[in-house]
């Protein structure tokens, strides 16, 4: 029997959970995203309760139903976004912050912060000769607005209570007492929510759509399958506030009319799945999921599907026929997944990061959300931070934010102190953005005018070691690899473009190739069946237009001006430094070096199959990489 | 004679109640307890399923993530995401594959004590460069550290 049966239920309950939290009047708050716990979170936190014991001071790592007195609270959070220095560690209530906290530095944390009040400056961010003590001081987070992932590093990321305690199902309370199937879908349309997992379509045009279908029973799809290489966004919407998710995907199950929901998330999201595992269970125990919810007579169930590594389910109709059991190929729409989606019935499918944005427009209203961020592209976007950037991570910021502030602002800037070259963003159905782009704002529209897309939000930063033939081969590899194989553009297409860039790359270019490139490039795009080909030329498309000179560079001067491209390089003997030994002469396999002893050697570059050999054995470090 | 165990398989299908619709889970299942999918399930899960055996082959060749065959001991599974491509993760395959002689084309060792795979994008991509060995993350890896990983790794297996 679940535990709560009316809404009077939920709000006493909310109570209880509440005065629990306010006993913990201190906080060791260890950051439990991937980034951290695979730098080893999980000691440092058995480290501290370990400490803790010993010390005899009162703790509580999962909160007590019945407060009594005042406890130290140790919670393994979502992630607190500073991936780079973690594992991450935050002491509340004065919110200092520490970074790359290693179990050793457990006692002095325990000693220093919890029991003397001062914080522990050597682990603070230290940034450009600055010490920044406090979390909320820290340049990363001053640009930014956690909505999304709002509060997800001050709470136990595998308690139901956590979330609730800060405010969690208040929205499902809200459709349940006050809002008709209509109002809910009214009201997320009104709000111009815009999904999240690349498209940018509008959530509330699709909800509306199933709404109406008369066709039942119908389902609810989250589309957690995030494999946009470089992108984690959703992995941690998932792993750190799954309550916030689920939450969502309940009240567009009541709006639309549907008693099931599928979750399909990517298998490579091992700690997602079992946290959205946990907090599944304990909402059916809570009786805020399942049959009759909260007594209103209304059900909805929630079912995890993992993924089998296959890009292409992140694409509607193939996602759905995975789930079905089926292989993931796409199929020719319309009819739309809104009307013949899931068992081919309406089906609302949007991605993890649109349903954590539910109940935060519920809650506050239309309005409120129509207030964030540019009209036309309203809200928050989770963007991760990766690449040559110091400061890599994920990160929320309100949508219409400059590219600049992101990279310099909150990104620190880039690493090793380099130049920006590009940043590709959309992953591999993207583009990549320049210089010129800085202050370009980031939403739907702004990159779509410049031939790029916000996609899932993925954001890789390139310096000038960046060489960005290489960089649209990488992108074609990727596609070419994760082609369903079903049409005929994608599949032989993407396999074409492939050969061409492995050929520029390797200094076989030839000068007919950039026009091949662009009209295989346009015939792909406009006549593949799903996403994935339609916009797999994307990169190779965006790096012709903004980079041209670096392909030429690759086809008519055999150089790779960023030297990546080894295939390009060339041995050269610096006469200078060359004493005539010899030495390298007699190592080469082909026999391309040549000179008389005692004078300068000389490589013959037609003959050099570039082996490294010569540059290896020479005691005088005469022999240099040219590109 | 096959003298193949059906008795886990059967579990497996029991715990899925033996829906096609489940297929894929039933594959995962299998794939967990064996390492790979043996040929010698094919005809019996397709049969309990009651779906045909091309049907059930199709699902299990088209996702990257089964293998028809066997897979070493110990899995690297080296992340060449974008993240990790531009903070340069090849020279890691690169080097674990040289360390294991693992000829062109061949991912596993022939004493089936290492496999060595890329992964599209393990979600670690800001300690980029990443790597899994057997489902744990190494983040921030250099060449050097891989190796120094399946080192250790082969000193325990001599050791055991």
């Amino acid at each position: 029997m679940p535990e709560l049966h009316t809404i009077r239920d939920l709000d006493r309950f909310r109570e209880a959970c509440q005065k629990s939290l306010a006993s913990e009047t201190k906080k060791i708050l260890v950051c439990s995203g991937t980034g951290c716990l695979s730098c080893g979170a999980m000691d440092v936190h058995d480290t501290f309760t370990a400490l803790l014991k010993e010390k005899g001071l009162p703790f509580e790592v999962e909160m007590a139903k019945e407060p009594h007195g005042d406890v130290i609270g140790v919670k393994a959070t979502g992630c607190h976004g500073l991936c780079e220095l973690g594992p991450v560690v935050r002491i509340e209530p004065e919110g200092w912050m520490y970074t790359r906290v290693k179990p050793e530095d457990c006692d002095e944390i325990i000693e220093k912060s919890l029991l003397g009040g001062e914080p522990v400056t050597r682990l603070a961010v230290h940034q450009d000769g600055k010490v920044y003590e406090k979390r909320n001081d820290i340049p990363f987070y001053q640009k930014q607005t956690r909505l999304v992932y709002g509060d997800c590093d001050a709470i136990n990321s595998t308690s139901l209570r956590d979330y609730i305690a800060i405010g969690g199902f208040t929205a499902l309370k809200k459709v349940l007492s006050s809002m008709s199937q209509e109002d809910v879908v009214e009201e997320i349309d009104r709000s111009n929510l815009r999904g999240r997992g690349g498209g940018g379509f509008r959530a509330g045009v699709k909800w509306k759509s199933v709404l109406h279908q008369e066709e039942t029973p119908k389902y609810v799809v989250c589309n957690g399958d995030e494999g946009d290489p470089g992108a984690f966004m959703d992995q941690g919407v998932m792993e750190g506030i799954p309550g916030r998710m689920i939450e969502g995907m309940i009240i567009a199950g009541l709006a639309v009319g549907a008693e099931d929901g599928y979750i399909y998330v990517r298998a490579e999201y091992p700690t997602a799945v079992r946290r959205l595992g946990i907090i599944i269970r304990q909402a059916e125990e809570l009786g805020l999921l399942g049959d009759n919810i909260l007594g209103s007579g209304r059900n909805f169930h929630i079912h995890i599907n993992r993924g089998a590594g296959a890009f292409v389910c992140g694409e509607g109709s193939a996602l759905t026929a995975s789930i079905e059991g089926k292989r993931g190929m796409p199929r020719v729409k319309p009819p739309r997944t809104v009307e013949h989606g899931l068992f081919a019935k309406p089906t609302v499918l949007n991605n993890v990061e649109t349903y954590a944005n539910v109940p935060l427009i519920i809650e506050n209203g239309a309005d409120w959300y129509l207030g964030i961020g540019p009209a036309n592209s309203p809200g928050t976007k989770a963007f991760s931070l990766t690449g040559n950037i110091r400061n890599t991570g994920l990160i929320e910021v309100p949508m219409g934010i400059t590219l600049r502030e992101v990279i310099y602002d909150i990104g620190g800037g880039i690493r090793g102190g380099k130049d920006l070259k590009a940043v590709q963003i959309g992953g591999p159905s993207g583009g990549c953005l320049t210089k010129e782009d800085l202050d370009l704002p980031l939403d739907f529209d702004s990159l779509k005018k410049v031939g790029a897309i916000i996609g899932s939000g993925g954001l890789v930063v390139m310096d000038e070691d960046s060489c960005m033939v290489e960089v649209a081969r990488f992108f074609m590899h990727f596609t070419q690899n994760e082609s369903c194989g079903k049409c005929v553009p994608c599949r032989e297409g993407t396999k074409r473009m492939l050969e061409i860039l492995e050929r520029i790359t390797q200094g076989e270019g030839r000068e007919e190739d950039l026009a091949m490139l662009e009209e295989l490039a346009d015939t792909v795009s406009s006549t593949s069946l799903c996403g994935l080909g339609k916009t797999a030329p994307n990169p190779v498309k965006s790096t012709l237009n903004r980079f041209r000179d670096e392909y030429i560079a690759h086809i008519r001067d055999k150089r790779c001006p960023a030297g990546v491209c080894s295939k390009l390089k060339q041995f050269v003997i610096q006469p200078e430094k060359c004493k005539g030994c010899s030495r390298c002469a007699r190592q080469c396999p082909v026999s391309a070096i040549h000179g008389d002893p005692g004078h300068p050697f000389a490589i013959d570059q037609e003959a050099c199959i570039k082996c490294g050999s010569c540059k290896s054995v020479c005691a005088f470090d005469a022999i240099g990489e040219v590109f | 004679m096959n003298t193949f165990d059906y008795q886990k398989i059967d579990e497996i299908l029991d715990k899925h109640q033996r829906s096609k619709q489940a297929v894929i889970a039933i594959l995962q299942d299998i794939q967990e307890t064996y390492n790979y999918l043996p040929e010698e399930i094919f005809p019996y899960v397709a049969q309990a399923l009651g779906i045909g055996q091309a049907r059930l082959y199709g699902v299990a060749t088209f996702y990257a993530d089964f293998s028809l065959e066997p897979k070493g001991k110990h899995i690297f599974r080296c992340c060449d995401g974008t993240a990790c491509h531009v903070r340069k993760s090849r020279p890691i395959l690169e080097r674990l594959r040289s360390e294991l002689a693992l000829k062109e084309g061949a991912t596993t060792t022939d004493d089936l004590q290492f496999t060595v795979e890329t992964v599209s994008c393990l979600g670690a991509c800001g300690l980029a460069p990443a790597l899994t060995l057997d489902g744990e993350m190494h983040p921030n890896m250099t060449p050097d550290k891989a190796a120094d990983l399946l080192h250790q790794l082969k000193k325990e297996e001599d050791h055991a």
